[in-house]
Protein backbone atom coordinates (compact mmCIF):
# COMPACT_ATOMS: atom_id res chain seq x y z
CA UNK A 1 0.00 0.00 0.00
CA UNK A 2 1.42 3.36 -0.92
CA UNK A 3 1.02 6.57 0.93
CA UNK A 4 -0.79 8.45 -1.78
CA UNK A 5 -3.62 5.96 -1.93
CA UNK A 6 -4.57 6.59 1.69
CA UNK A 7 -7.71 8.59 2.31
CA UNK A 8 -7.09 12.04 3.73
CA UNK A 9 -7.66 12.14 7.44
CA UNK A 10 -9.79 15.31 7.42
CA UNK A 11 -13.08 13.67 8.21
CA UNK A 12 -11.73 11.30 10.81
CA UNK A 13 -10.26 14.01 13.00
CA UNK A 14 -12.73 16.77 13.70
CA UNK A 15 -10.56 17.92 16.61
CA UNK A 16 -7.84 19.11 14.30
CA UNK A 17 -8.25 22.66 13.17
CA UNK A 18 -7.92 23.73 9.63
CA UNK A 19 -6.05 26.93 9.08
CA UNK A 20 -8.47 29.68 8.20
CA UNK A 21 -6.20 31.48 5.79
CA UNK A 22 -6.57 31.37 2.05
CA UNK A 23 -6.86 27.82 0.78
CA UNK A 24 -4.17 28.28 -1.80
CA UNK A 25 -1.28 30.45 -0.80
CA UNK A 26 1.58 30.79 -3.21
CA UNK A 27 5.00 32.15 -2.33
CA UNK A 28 7.47 32.69 -5.12
CA UNK A 29 11.00 33.71 -4.22
CA UNK A 30 13.42 34.48 -6.99
CA UNK A 31 16.93 35.66 -6.19
CA UNK A 32 17.55 37.19 -9.61
CA UNK A 33 14.95 39.96 -9.49
CA UNK A 34 15.20 43.65 -10.17
CA UNK A 35 14.22 46.70 -8.18
CA UNK A 36 10.56 46.46 -9.20
CA UNK A 37 10.12 42.97 -7.80
CA UNK A 38 12.00 43.93 -4.63
CA UNK A 39 9.66 46.87 -4.10
CA UNK A 40 6.60 44.69 -4.75
CA UNK A 41 7.85 42.15 -2.19
CA UNK A 42 8.32 44.94 0.34
CA UNK A 43 4.78 46.24 -0.26
CA UNK A 44 3.46 42.70 -0.03
CA UNK A 45 5.16 42.42 3.33
CA UNK A 46 3.37 45.54 4.59
CA UNK A 47 0.05 44.24 3.25
CA UNK A 48 0.50 40.96 5.11
CA UNK A 49 1.23 42.86 8.31
CA UNK A 50 -2.00 44.80 7.87
CA UNK A 51 -3.87 41.52 7.55
CA UNK A 52 -2.29 40.37 10.80
CA UNK A 53 -3.26 43.52 12.69
CA UNK A 54 -4.90 41.52 15.46
CA UNK A 55 -1.61 39.71 16.10
CA UNK A 56 0.35 42.99 16.09
CA UNK A 57 -2.05 44.50 18.58
CA UNK A 58 -1.92 41.47 20.88
CA UNK A 59 1.89 41.30 20.76
CA UNK A 60 2.20 44.99 21.62
CA UNK A 61 -0.34 44.69 24.38
CA UNK A 62 1.43 41.67 25.87
CA UNK A 63 4.77 43.50 25.67
CA UNK A 64 3.39 46.20 27.94
CA UNK A 65 1.81 43.71 30.26
CA UNK A 66 5.00 41.69 30.42
CA UNK A 67 7.06 44.71 31.33
CA UNK A 68 4.89 45.34 34.36
CA UNK A 69 3.92 41.80 35.31
CA UNK A 70 3.91 41.47 39.07
CA UNK A 71 3.96 45.20 39.76
CA UNK A 72 1.24 46.91 41.75
CA UNK A 73 0.56 49.96 39.59
CA UNK A 74 1.31 48.17 36.33
CA UNK A 75 1.71 50.41 33.32
CA UNK A 76 0.73 53.40 35.41
CA UNK A 77 4.26 53.41 36.74
CA UNK A 78 4.99 55.00 33.38
CA UNK A 79 2.50 57.74 34.09
CA UNK A 80 3.73 58.26 37.62
CA UNK A 81 7.43 58.47 36.74
CA UNK A 82 6.71 60.85 33.86
CA UNK A 83 4.56 62.95 36.18
CA UNK A 84 7.26 63.18 38.83
CA UNK A 85 9.89 64.10 36.28
CA UNK A 86 7.78 66.80 34.68
CA UNK A 87 6.86 68.23 38.07
CA UNK A 88 10.47 68.41 39.21
CA UNK A 89 11.90 69.72 35.93
CA UNK A 90 9.02 72.16 35.45
CA UNK A 91 9.62 74.08 38.66
CA UNK A 92 13.40 73.96 38.27
CA UNK A 93 13.53 75.25 34.71
CA UNK A 94 10.74 77.76 35.17
CA UNK A 95 12.99 79.27 37.84
CA UNK A 96 16.12 79.06 35.71
CA UNK A 97 14.55 80.59 32.61
CA UNK A 98 12.52 83.12 34.64
CA UNK A 99 9.35 82.07 32.87
CA UNK A 100 5.81 81.87 34.12
CA UNK A 101 5.07 78.38 35.41
CA UNK A 102 1.51 78.59 34.06
CA UNK A 103 2.73 78.75 30.48
CA UNK A 104 5.93 76.76 30.93
CA UNK A 105 4.60 73.63 32.63
CA UNK A 106 1.97 72.74 29.96
CA UNK A 107 4.59 73.36 27.28
CA UNK A 108 7.15 71.19 29.05
CA UNK A 109 4.78 68.33 29.85
CA UNK A 110 3.60 68.08 26.26
CA UNK A 111 7.11 68.36 24.83
CA UNK A 112 8.57 65.79 27.19
CA UNK A 113 6.02 63.04 26.66
CA UNK A 114 6.30 63.50 22.89
CA UNK A 115 10.06 63.33 23.12
CA UNK A 116 9.95 60.30 25.42
CA UNK A 117 7.87 58.61 22.75
CA UNK A 118 10.39 59.48 20.05
CA UNK A 119 13.46 58.44 21.99
CA UNK A 120 11.93 55.15 23.16
CA UNK A 121 10.76 54.46 19.62
CA UNK A 122 14.21 54.97 18.14
CA UNK A 123 15.89 52.94 20.87
CA UNK A 124 13.49 50.02 20.49
CA UNK A 125 13.34 50.46 16.72
CA UNK A 126 17.05 49.65 16.58
CA UNK A 127 16.40 46.20 17.98
CA UNK A 128 13.01 45.56 16.38
CA UNK A 129 14.36 42.79 14.14
CA UNK A 130 17.25 41.47 16.19
CA UNK A 131 15.09 40.98 19.27
CA UNK A 132 12.55 38.93 17.29
CA UNK A 133 15.19 36.54 16.02
CA UNK A 134 13.40 33.47 17.35
CA UNK A 135 10.17 34.40 15.58
CA UNK A 136 11.89 35.33 12.34
CA UNK A 137 13.70 32.01 12.18
CA UNK A 138 10.72 29.89 13.23
CA UNK A 139 8.40 30.50 10.30
CA UNK A 140 7.88 32.78 7.35
CA UNK A 141 6.05 35.90 8.46
CA UNK A 142 5.94 39.51 7.30
CA UNK A 143 8.98 41.31 8.69
CA UNK A 144 7.27 44.70 8.90
CA UNK A 145 5.18 43.12 11.64
CA UNK A 146 8.09 43.52 14.05
CA UNK A 147 8.39 47.23 13.26
CA UNK A 148 4.63 47.76 13.59
CA UNK A 149 4.75 46.03 16.96
CA UNK A 150 7.31 48.53 18.27
CA UNK A 151 5.25 51.48 17.02
CA UNK A 152 1.97 50.24 18.52
CA UNK A 153 3.67 49.37 21.79
CA UNK A 154 5.07 52.88 22.10
CA UNK A 155 1.75 54.45 21.23
CA UNK A 156 0.27 52.44 24.10
CA UNK A 157 2.95 53.80 26.45
CA UNK A 158 2.23 57.27 25.11
CA UNK A 159 -1.47 56.83 25.83
CA UNK A 160 -0.64 56.20 29.48
CA UNK A 161 1.42 59.37 29.64
CA UNK A 162 -1.34 61.56 28.23
CA UNK A 163 -2.86 61.48 31.72
CA UNK A 164 0.05 63.63 32.94
CA UNK A 165 -0.63 66.30 30.32
CA UNK A 166 -4.33 66.31 31.14
CA UNK A 167 -3.57 66.78 34.83
CA UNK A 168 -1.03 69.56 34.14
CA UNK A 169 -3.48 71.38 31.84
CA UNK A 170 -6.20 71.08 34.47
CA UNK A 171 -4.04 72.27 37.37
CA UNK A 172 -2.61 75.17 35.35
CA UNK A 173 -6.08 76.12 34.08
CA UNK A 174 -4.87 75.79 30.51
CA UNK A 175 -7.53 75.16 27.88
CA UNK A 176 -6.45 73.49 24.65
CA UNK A 177 -6.52 75.77 21.62
CA UNK A 178 -9.42 75.99 19.20
CA UNK A 179 -7.44 74.25 16.51
CA UNK A 180 -6.83 71.14 18.58
CA UNK A 181 -8.44 68.96 15.93
CA UNK A 182 -5.23 69.46 13.92
CA UNK A 183 -3.48 66.93 16.13
CA UNK A 184 -5.41 64.13 14.40
CA UNK A 185 -3.56 64.39 11.07
CA UNK A 186 -0.41 65.15 13.07
CA UNK A 187 -0.62 61.87 14.96
CA UNK A 188 -1.33 60.02 11.73
CA UNK A 189 1.89 61.47 10.37
CA UNK A 190 3.73 60.44 13.54
CA UNK A 191 2.46 56.92 13.11
CA UNK A 192 3.74 56.67 9.55
CA UNK A 193 7.05 58.26 10.53
CA UNK A 194 7.45 55.96 13.53
CA UNK A 195 6.92 52.94 11.32
CA UNK A 196 9.45 54.26 8.79
CA UNK A 197 12.01 54.99 11.52
CA UNK A 198 11.73 51.45 12.88
CA UNK A 199 12.12 49.89 9.44
CA UNK A 200 15.06 52.11 8.56
CA UNK A 201 17.14 51.84 11.70
CA UNK A 202 15.92 48.32 12.51
CA UNK A 203 17.26 46.96 9.22
CA UNK A 204 20.43 49.01 9.53
CA UNK A 205 21.09 47.88 13.10
CA UNK A 206 20.48 44.23 12.20
CA UNK A 207 23.34 44.47 9.73
CA UNK A 208 25.66 46.80 11.66
CA UNK A 209 25.60 46.09 15.36
CA UNK A 210 27.45 49.29 16.26
CA UNK A 211 24.60 51.51 15.21
CA UNK A 212 22.32 51.47 18.32
CA UNK A 213 24.79 53.39 20.53
CA UNK A 214 25.26 55.92 17.71
CA UNK A 215 21.51 56.38 17.41
CA UNK A 216 21.26 56.81 21.17
CA UNK A 217 23.89 59.54 21.27
CA UNK A 218 22.39 61.34 18.28
CA UNK A 219 19.02 61.37 20.03
CA UNK A 220 20.69 62.66 23.21
CA UNK A 221 22.17 65.61 21.33
CA UNK A 222 18.91 66.20 19.47
CA UNK A 223 17.14 66.43 22.83
CA UNK A 224 19.25 69.39 23.88
CA UNK A 225 19.34 71.29 20.60
CA UNK A 226 15.61 70.93 19.96
CA UNK A 227 13.17 73.25 21.75
CA UNK A 228 11.86 70.82 24.35
CA UNK A 229 13.13 72.06 27.69
CA UNK A 230 13.47 75.59 26.36
CA UNK A 231 11.00 77.66 24.42
CA UNK A 232 11.85 78.66 20.84
CA UNK A 233 11.02 82.25 21.82
CA UNK A 234 14.41 82.45 23.55
CA UNK A 235 16.30 82.13 20.26
CA UNK A 236 13.87 83.98 18.04
CA UNK A 237 16.12 86.88 17.07
CA UNK A 238 19.44 85.13 16.95
CA UNK A 239 21.09 83.56 13.92
CA UNK A 240 21.45 80.16 15.51
CA UNK A 241 17.72 80.07 16.11
CA UNK A 242 16.93 79.59 12.42
CA UNK A 243 19.23 76.61 12.29
CA UNK A 244 17.94 74.91 15.43
CA UNK A 245 14.30 75.65 14.78
CA UNK A 246 13.60 76.03 11.12
CA UNK A 247 15.83 73.26 9.80
CA UNK A 248 15.33 70.90 12.70
CA UNK A 249 13.06 68.01 11.61
CA UNK A 250 12.20 67.25 15.23
CA UNK A 251 11.00 70.81 15.78
CA UNK A 252 8.46 70.78 12.96
CA UNK A 253 7.20 67.35 13.99
CA UNK A 254 6.79 68.43 17.62
CA UNK A 255 5.23 71.74 16.68
CA UNK A 256 2.40 70.30 14.58
CA UNK A 257 1.10 68.65 17.75
CA UNK A 258 2.22 71.20 20.32
CA UNK A 259 1.03 74.42 18.74
CA UNK A 260 -2.67 73.51 18.28
CA UNK A 261 -2.92 72.23 21.87
CA UNK A 262 -1.09 75.16 23.44
CA UNK A 263 -2.96 77.65 21.30
CA UNK A 264 0.21 79.16 19.83
CA UNK A 265 0.26 80.11 16.13
CA UNK A 266 1.01 77.24 13.78
CA UNK A 267 2.43 78.27 10.42
CA UNK A 268 1.62 76.43 7.26
CA UNK A 269 5.37 76.25 6.63
CA UNK A 270 5.81 74.09 9.74
CA UNK A 271 3.41 71.51 8.34
CA UNK A 272 5.15 71.74 4.97
CA UNK A 273 8.51 71.07 6.61
CA UNK A 274 7.07 68.18 8.62
CA UNK A 275 5.60 66.62 5.49
CA UNK A 276 8.80 67.19 3.56
CA UNK A 277 11.01 65.55 6.17
CA UNK A 278 8.53 62.67 6.49
CA UNK A 279 8.54 62.09 2.73
CA UNK A 280 12.32 61.84 2.77
CA UNK A 281 12.24 59.50 5.77
CA UNK A 282 9.58 57.24 4.23
CA UNK A 283 11.46 57.07 0.94
CA UNK A 284 14.72 56.16 2.69
CA UNK A 285 13.01 53.56 4.84
CA UNK A 286 11.27 52.06 1.81
CA UNK A 287 14.50 51.69 -0.15
CA UNK A 288 16.37 50.34 2.87
CA UNK A 289 13.69 47.80 3.70
CA UNK A 290 13.21 46.65 0.12
CA UNK A 291 16.93 45.96 -0.13
CA UNK A 292 17.34 44.44 3.32
CA UNK A 293 14.16 42.32 3.47
CA UNK A 294 15.51 39.17 1.76
CA UNK A 295 18.67 39.27 3.88
CA UNK A 296 17.19 40.06 7.29
CA UNK A 297 16.72 36.42 8.26
CA UNK A 298 20.46 35.93 7.78
CA UNK A 299 21.42 39.04 9.69
CA UNK A 300 19.46 38.63 12.89
CA UNK B 1 -2.67 20.31 -4.61
CA UNK B 2 0.49 21.58 -3.01
CA UNK B 3 3.96 21.63 -4.43
CA UNK B 4 7.41 23.08 -3.96
CA UNK B 5 9.71 23.79 -6.87
CA UNK B 6 13.32 24.66 -6.24
CA UNK B 7 15.45 25.71 -9.18
CA UNK B 8 19.20 26.04 -9.04
CA UNK B 9 19.06 27.42 -5.51
CA UNK B 10 22.15 28.47 -3.57
CA UNK B 11 22.24 29.79 -0.04
CA UNK B 12 25.28 31.54 1.34
CA UNK B 13 25.66 32.63 4.92
CA UNK B 14 27.57 35.84 5.29
CA UNK B 15 29.70 35.93 8.42
CA UNK B 16 29.91 39.48 9.69
CA UNK B 17 30.31 39.24 13.37
CA UNK B 18 33.53 37.36 13.79
CA UNK B 19 37.08 38.26 13.09
CA UNK B 20 37.55 37.08 9.55
CA UNK B 21 41.15 36.03 9.67
CA UNK B 22 41.12 33.89 12.76
CA UNK B 23 37.88 32.31 11.63
CA UNK B 24 39.47 31.54 8.31
CA UNK B 25 42.31 29.75 10.03
CA UNK B 26 40.09 27.63 12.19
CA UNK B 27 37.48 26.59 9.71
CA UNK B 28 39.31 26.38 6.42
CA UNK B 29 41.02 23.11 7.08
CA UNK B 30 37.90 21.31 8.19
CA UNK B 31 35.37 22.84 5.87
CA UNK B 32 36.36 21.22 2.62
CA UNK B 33 36.21 24.38 0.59
CA UNK B 34 32.70 25.47 1.50
CA UNK B 35 33.94 28.71 2.98
CA UNK B 36 34.75 31.32 0.43
CA UNK B 37 35.06 35.02 0.00
CA UNK B 38 32.35 36.77 -1.94
CA UNK B 39 32.77 39.75 -4.24
CA UNK B 40 33.23 42.18 -1.39
CA UNK B 41 35.82 39.91 0.26
CA UNK B 42 33.43 38.92 2.99
CA UNK B 43 33.58 35.46 4.43
CA UNK B 44 30.58 33.36 3.45
CA UNK B 45 29.60 29.79 4.17
CA UNK B 46 28.01 27.97 1.28
CA UNK B 47 25.20 26.20 3.07
CA UNK B 48 23.40 24.98 -0.06
CA UNK B 49 24.81 24.83 -3.56
CA UNK B 50 22.84 24.81 -6.80
CA UNK B 51 19.98 22.67 -5.61
CA UNK B 52 17.17 21.70 -7.97
CA UNK B 53 14.24 19.82 -6.54
CA UNK B 54 10.56 19.37 -7.17
CA UNK B 55 8.05 18.12 -4.61
CA UNK B 56 4.44 17.29 -5.36
CA UNK B 57 1.37 16.10 -3.51
CA UNK B 58 1.96 12.72 -1.95
CA UNK B 59 5.69 13.15 -1.58
CA UNK B 60 7.07 12.19 1.82
CA UNK B 61 10.65 13.27 1.60
CA UNK B 62 13.34 12.47 4.15
CA UNK B 63 16.67 14.29 4.45
CA UNK B 64 19.65 12.37 5.69
CA UNK B 65 23.25 13.45 5.97
CA UNK B 66 25.90 14.29 8.49
CA UNK B 67 25.70 17.24 10.86
CA UNK B 68 26.22 20.44 8.94
CA UNK B 69 25.29 18.91 5.60
CA UNK B 70 22.65 21.63 5.15
CA UNK B 71 19.51 19.76 6.19
CA UNK B 72 18.08 22.37 8.53
CA UNK B 73 19.04 25.22 6.22
CA UNK B 74 17.23 23.39 3.43
CA UNK B 75 14.11 23.11 5.59
CA UNK B 76 14.29 26.82 6.41
CA UNK B 77 14.65 27.63 2.72
CA UNK B 78 11.67 25.43 1.85
CA UNK B 79 9.69 27.28 4.52
CA UNK B 80 10.57 30.58 2.83
CA UNK B 81 12.51 31.86 5.84
CA UNK B 82 15.92 32.00 4.18
CA UNK B 83 15.60 33.55 0.76
CA UNK B 84 18.16 32.21 -1.72
CA UNK B 85 20.97 34.36 -3.13
CA UNK B 86 20.79 32.50 -6.40
CA UNK B 87 18.05 30.55 -8.13
CA UNK B 88 14.40 30.48 -7.17
CA UNK B 89 11.89 28.66 -5.05
CA UNK B 90 8.12 28.50 -5.53
CA UNK B 91 5.99 27.28 -2.64
CA UNK B 92 2.37 26.40 -3.41
CA UNK B 93 0.37 25.74 -0.28
CA UNK B 94 0.21 26.64 3.37
CA UNK B 95 3.47 25.71 5.07
CA UNK B 96 3.96 24.68 8.67
CA UNK B 97 7.58 24.51 9.72
CA UNK B 98 8.42 22.66 12.92
CA UNK B 99 12.08 23.40 13.23
CA UNK B 100 12.73 23.57 16.95
CA UNK B 101 10.70 22.94 20.11
CA UNK B 102 10.57 26.66 20.97
CA UNK B 103 8.99 27.51 17.59
CA UNK B 104 9.35 31.20 18.16
CA UNK B 105 7.37 31.02 21.38
CA UNK B 106 7.98 33.85 23.82
CA UNK B 107 9.42 32.24 26.93
CA UNK B 108 8.26 35.10 29.16
CA UNK B 109 4.63 34.70 28.17
CA UNK B 110 2.36 32.00 29.56
CA UNK B 111 1.50 28.88 27.64
CA UNK B 112 -2.03 30.14 27.07
CA UNK B 113 -0.81 33.47 25.68
CA UNK B 114 1.53 31.67 23.31
CA UNK B 115 -1.33 29.50 22.08
CA UNK B 116 -3.47 32.57 21.43
CA UNK B 117 -0.66 34.28 19.55
CA UNK B 118 -0.29 31.26 17.32
CA UNK B 119 -4.01 31.32 16.65
CA UNK B 120 -3.83 34.98 15.66
CA UNK B 121 -0.85 34.28 13.42
CA UNK B 122 -2.90 31.65 11.62
CA UNK B 123 -5.78 34.14 11.32
CA UNK B 124 -8.19 31.98 13.30
CA UNK B 125 -11.48 33.39 14.54
CA UNK B 126 -11.93 33.93 18.30
CA UNK B 127 -14.03 30.74 18.50
CA UNK B 128 -11.36 28.77 16.70
CA UNK B 129 -8.70 30.17 19.00
CA UNK B 130 -10.71 29.01 21.99
CA UNK B 131 -10.97 25.59 20.39
CA UNK B 132 -7.22 25.60 19.74
CA UNK B 133 -6.57 26.54 23.35
CA UNK B 134 -8.70 23.68 24.67
CA UNK B 135 -7.22 21.21 22.25
CA UNK B 136 -3.62 22.07 23.09
CA UNK B 137 -4.24 22.32 26.82
CA UNK B 138 -5.83 18.88 26.85
CA UNK B 139 -3.02 17.30 24.90
CA UNK B 140 -0.09 18.97 26.66
CA UNK B 141 -1.47 18.22 30.16
CA UNK B 142 0.04 21.37 31.56
CA UNK B 143 -2.72 21.90 34.11
CA UNK B 144 -2.01 24.98 36.20
CA UNK B 145 1.22 25.57 34.31
CA UNK B 146 -0.79 26.80 31.34
CA UNK B 147 -1.06 30.17 33.06
CA UNK B 148 2.60 30.37 34.07
CA UNK B 149 5.42 31.72 31.90
CA UNK B 150 6.89 29.15 29.53
CA UNK B 151 10.37 29.70 30.98
CA UNK B 152 9.20 28.00 34.20
CA UNK B 153 8.37 24.81 32.29
CA UNK B 154 10.52 21.71 32.27
CA UNK B 155 12.01 20.90 28.88
CA UNK B 156 9.53 18.05 28.55
CA UNK B 157 6.64 20.44 29.08
CA UNK B 158 7.99 22.81 26.43
CA UNK B 159 8.17 19.94 23.96
CA UNK B 160 4.61 18.87 24.83
CA UNK B 161 3.30 22.40 24.39
CA UNK B 162 5.25 22.93 21.17
CA UNK B 163 4.14 19.59 19.84
CA UNK B 164 0.52 20.15 20.79
CA UNK B 165 0.51 23.55 19.10
CA UNK B 166 2.30 22.30 16.02
CA UNK B 167 -0.05 19.40 15.52
CA UNK B 168 -3.29 21.24 16.23
CA UNK B 169 -3.44 23.05 12.92
CA UNK B 170 -3.33 20.89 9.86
CA UNK B 171 -0.87 22.07 7.22
CA UNK B 172 -0.73 21.44 3.49
CA UNK B 173 3.04 21.32 3.48
CA UNK B 174 4.70 20.06 6.62
CA UNK B 175 8.40 20.59 7.30
CA UNK B 176 9.72 18.79 10.35
CA UNK B 177 13.07 18.64 12.01
CA UNK B 178 13.99 15.64 14.06
CA UNK B 179 13.04 16.93 17.52
CA UNK B 180 9.38 16.26 16.94
CA UNK B 181 10.00 12.53 16.77
CA UNK B 182 12.54 12.40 19.54
CA UNK B 183 10.33 12.42 22.64
CA UNK B 184 10.53 9.77 25.33
CA UNK B 185 8.64 6.50 24.91
CA UNK B 186 5.53 7.35 26.92
CA UNK B 187 5.21 10.70 25.19
CA UNK B 188 5.64 9.15 21.77
CA UNK B 189 2.93 6.62 22.45
CA UNK B 190 0.54 9.48 23.10
CA UNK B 191 1.87 11.72 20.38
CA UNK B 192 1.88 9.06 17.73
CA UNK B 193 -1.78 9.16 16.81
CA UNK B 194 -1.83 12.92 16.64
CA UNK B 195 1.28 13.08 14.56
CA UNK B 196 0.07 10.39 12.17
CA UNK B 197 -3.15 12.27 11.60
CA UNK B 198 -1.27 15.41 10.80
CA UNK B 199 1.26 13.75 8.53
CA UNK B 200 -1.46 11.89 6.69
CA UNK B 201 -3.44 15.09 6.28
CA UNK B 202 -0.49 16.96 4.80
CA UNK B 203 -0.04 17.01 1.04
CA UNK B 204 3.72 17.19 1.23
CA UNK B 205 5.96 16.12 4.08
CA UNK B 206 9.64 16.94 4.39
CA UNK B 207 11.41 15.41 7.33
CA UNK B 208 14.99 15.66 8.49
CA UNK B 209 16.29 12.87 10.68
CA UNK B 210 19.34 10.92 11.70
CA UNK B 211 17.27 7.84 12.41
CA UNK B 212 17.07 5.40 9.52
CA UNK B 213 14.12 3.70 11.14
CA UNK B 214 12.09 6.90 11.28
CA UNK B 215 12.93 7.67 7.67
CA UNK B 216 11.88 4.18 6.55
CA UNK B 217 8.69 4.46 8.52
CA UNK B 218 7.53 7.84 7.28
CA UNK B 219 9.09 8.54 3.91
CA UNK B 220 8.68 7.33 0.34
CA UNK B 221 11.61 9.34 -1.00
CA UNK B 222 14.99 10.11 0.53
CA UNK B 223 17.62 12.72 -0.26
CA UNK B 224 21.16 12.34 1.00
CA UNK B 225 22.65 15.76 1.65
CA UNK B 226 26.40 16.16 1.65
CA UNK B 227 28.29 19.45 2.04
CA UNK B 228 25.37 21.49 0.78
CA UNK B 229 24.64 19.37 -2.27
CA UNK B 230 22.25 16.58 -3.09
CA UNK B 231 24.43 13.49 -3.15
CA UNK B 232 21.67 11.00 -3.83
CA UNK B 233 17.92 11.10 -4.40
CA UNK B 234 15.72 8.01 -4.59
CA UNK B 235 13.73 5.29 -2.85
CA UNK B 236 14.37 4.98 0.91
CA UNK B 237 15.86 1.50 0.70
CA UNK B 238 18.14 2.44 -2.14
CA UNK B 239 19.51 5.64 -0.58
CA UNK B 240 19.74 4.31 2.96
CA UNK B 241 21.65 1.22 1.88
CA UNK B 242 24.17 3.47 0.19
CA UNK B 243 24.34 5.88 3.12
CA UNK B 244 24.53 3.45 6.02
CA UNK B 245 27.11 0.76 6.66
CA UNK B 246 25.49 -2.63 5.73
CA UNK B 247 25.08 -3.90 9.28
CA UNK B 248 23.37 -0.67 10.42
CA UNK B 249 21.04 -0.80 7.45
CA UNK B 250 20.01 -4.37 8.30
CA UNK B 251 19.61 -3.38 11.93
CA UNK B 252 17.30 -0.49 11.02
CA UNK B 253 15.22 -2.73 8.77
CA UNK B 254 14.90 -5.32 11.50
CA UNK B 255 13.97 -2.69 14.05
CA UNK B 256 11.31 -1.31 11.71
CA UNK B 257 9.82 -4.77 11.15
CA UNK B 258 9.74 -5.29 14.89
CA UNK B 259 8.05 -1.95 15.47
CA UNK B 260 5.50 -2.61 12.75
CA UNK B 261 4.64 -6.01 14.18
CA UNK B 262 3.89 -4.33 17.50
CA UNK B 263 1.86 -1.49 16.11
CA UNK B 264 1.17 -1.76 12.41
CA UNK B 265 1.52 1.59 10.73
CA UNK B 266 -0.43 1.73 7.51
CA UNK B 267 1.56 4.56 6.05
CA UNK B 268 4.89 2.82 6.35
CA UNK B 269 6.78 3.38 3.19
CA UNK B 270 7.15 -0.28 2.43
CA UNK B 271 6.25 -0.30 -1.17
CA UNK B 272 3.85 -2.99 -2.34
Amino acid sequence: MTLTSLPRADAATPDLLKSASAPQSRVSIDAATGAGAKARAAFGDVAETLQLWRLVWKLSFLDIRLRYRGSLLGPFWLTLSTGVMIGALGFLYAGLFHTDIHTYLPYLSLSLILWNFLSALTAEGCTCFTISEAMIRASRMPLTLHAARVVIRNFLVFAHNIVVVVVVFAVMRKIPGAQSYLIIPAFALWFVDGFAICLLIGAFCARFRDVPPIVASVMQIAFFVTPILWSPAILEHRGIGTLLIKWNPFYSLLEIIRAPLLGTPLHLATWAFALGYSAVLVALAGVMFALARPRLAYWV
Amino acid sequence: MSSITVTNMSILFPIYHSEARSLKKIVFAAASGRIKENRQHRIVVEALREITLSLNSGDRLGFIGHNGAGKTTFLRALAGIYEPVQGSIVIDGKVTALLDPGQGMNMELTGRENIRLRGLFDKLSPQQIEQLEEDVAEFAELGQFLDLPVRTYSSGMVVRLGFGLATAIKPEILLMDEWLLAGDASFMAKARNRLENMVRGADVLVLSSHSAQIIMQWCNRVIWMDRGRIKMDGQPDEVLSAYLPPEQFEEAKAALKFALRDAPMPEAALNP
